[in-house]
């Protein structure tokens, strides 16, 4: 591996994150305004966090955007797979870890580097990344409960899609609140995810 | 017929009037936030952000016909899971549902069809019925389990000589309201031109004396009232789909 170019985020990473969170914000404010024409639970979400204007523009701008996130999470996640991406930065992973860096990250002993995650990070990452699979899973459901009928089934019908499709929203928007809240404790990590950071000295492949 | 023809005047505008309520509608769509995410772009520019949610719902209309099984039924339930009591829900409130007399009533076949006749209730009787408990999914995100019944819509196309290579069927109704549908849709078997609710007549609130009932669509797309309705190879919209509604609305 030429490890001397390499950088934190390497380039296709970078460009994916920034059109996930443009599509994941128009997705989550636009769903937020198609929430509050039925609202499931008992309340409505502000009208100024959300998109669309009225039910067939958020529908419109759900149904639009449904494609980049979608389109942009399946290329994502072949260059994970592909590139050895997801295996050198969110491996290994084991519950131990997660509630030693969990318990060390309550007591502010915890490092926080883009460079290499901890355990707590990586169980992050991989649950927001199952959740994203939910969420379109649960949407698809919600879209084509017919034609995908064996889907809403698989999600225990419309009714229990609507609220897998919610709840994923839910821990999605958590996971989101998190990262900016450490994006502004640790501000460097900020223009890593910009300009890729600091170049890495060439490193032997941690594993094989 | 309760039905007044539409004043030709404004008609000769309507396509115009639709095009132009919909980007007013979908402009209103330019909310703080989403003003917020364009920083950057040319916030006077509503009309590129119109077009290109416009076309993407045009290409959602394409995937979702490729994606629509002729021939794959919608869920079906049991007598015990019908929703009681049923939602109504309309453009308007449940008092202005329009009365239709059902001595007059005479629903209008038009378009390319062979036979042209107007269609009395008790005729449409005569026709083969069937049943069918389904789920109504409401483009607002609920749902509710009803019973109806009625003419097979490919039995009905097919009395009346409909060209069944024809891409559409327009409807009008009695409130004004209009929509439209694929010919794929309009021959699928769970497609009905329902009569009866619950084992009795459509009750006004959910669309006496004549709704279109197919569950493989949105409930928008389930015209209720019908007057009128037609074969076209010309897209005929909707009341809901002109203002931005994707037209396909397939489940």
């Amino acid at each position: 591996m030429s490890g001397a170019a390499k950088r934190i985020h390497p380039l296709p990473v970078r460009l994916m994150h920034w059109v996930n969170a443009f599509a994941m914000v128009c997705m989550i404010m636009s769903g937020w305004q198609i929430y509050n024409a039925s609202p499931l639970f008992g309340f409505a979400f502000p009208n100024w966090a959300t998109l669309g204007g009225w039910l067939g523009g958020a529908i419109a701008w759900h149904l639009a955007a449904m494609w980049l996130l979608v389109a942009n999470g399946v290329l994502y996640f072949a260059y994970g797979v592909l590139s050895g991406h997801f295996r050198r930065r969110f491996l290994p992973l084991g519950p131990g870890a997660v509630w030693r860096d969990f318990r060390a990250a309550l007591t502010f002993r915890l490092l926080h580097t883009s460079r290499e995650y901890n355990a707590v990070q990586r169980a992050m990452y991989l649950g927001v990344l199952l959740l994203g699979v939910l969420v379109v899973a649960s949407g698809l459901a919600l879209w084509k409960p017919v034609q995908l009928a064996w889907l809403a089934n698989l999600m225990g019908g419309y009714e229990w899609a609507r609220r897998v499709h919610f709840f994923c929203m839910a821990g999605i928007a958590a996971f989101i609140v998190v990262h900016l809240a450490l994006v502004l404790l640790y501000p460097r990590t900020l223009p890593a995810m910009i300009t890729g950071g600091p170049r890495l000295p060439a490193e032997p492949e941690p594993r094989a | 017929m309760t039905v007044r023809p539409p004043d030709p005047l404004l008609s000769d505008h309507r396509r115009a009037l639709a095009k132009l309520d919909r980007r007013m509608l979908l402009r209103r769509g330019l909310s703080l936030g989403a003003l917020t995410m364009l920083t950057g772009c040319n916030l006077q520019d509503g009309d590129t952000v119109d077009r290109v949610l416009w076309t993407m719902s045009r290409w959602n209309d394409k995937v979702q016909a490729a994606l629509f099984g002729g021939q794959r039924l919608a869920p079906t339930y049991d007598i015990t899971q019908v929703t009681n009591p049923f939602p109504f829900n309309a453009f308007y409130p449940e008092d202005d549902a329009p009365e239709v007399d059902p001595a007059s009533y005479a629903l209008e076949v038009s378009g390319l069809v062979q036979d042209r006749t107007p269609w009395s209730l008790a005729r449409l009787r005569t026709l083969p019925q069937e049943s069918q408990i389904t789920r109504h999914i409401c483009i607002e995100g609920w749902s509710a389990i009803g019973q109806w019944s009625g003419v097979p819509f490919r039995e009905f196309l097919a009395r009346i000589g409909a060209d069944t290579r024809a891409r559409y069927v327009g409807f009008r109704c009695a409130d004004r309201y209009t929509s439209s549908i694929d010919m794929a849709t309009a021959l699928h078997p769970q497609t009905i031109l329902a009569l009866d609710f619950a084992g009795g007549p459509l009750p006004v609130k959910y669309g006496y004396p004549l709704k279109l009932r197919v569950p493989t669509k949105l409930g928008f797309k389930n015209p209720k009232h019908i007057a009128a309705l037609f074969v076209t190879n010309d897209n005929p919209g909707g009341y809901w789909e002109d203002q931005g509604y994707n037209w396909f609305s397939g489940l």
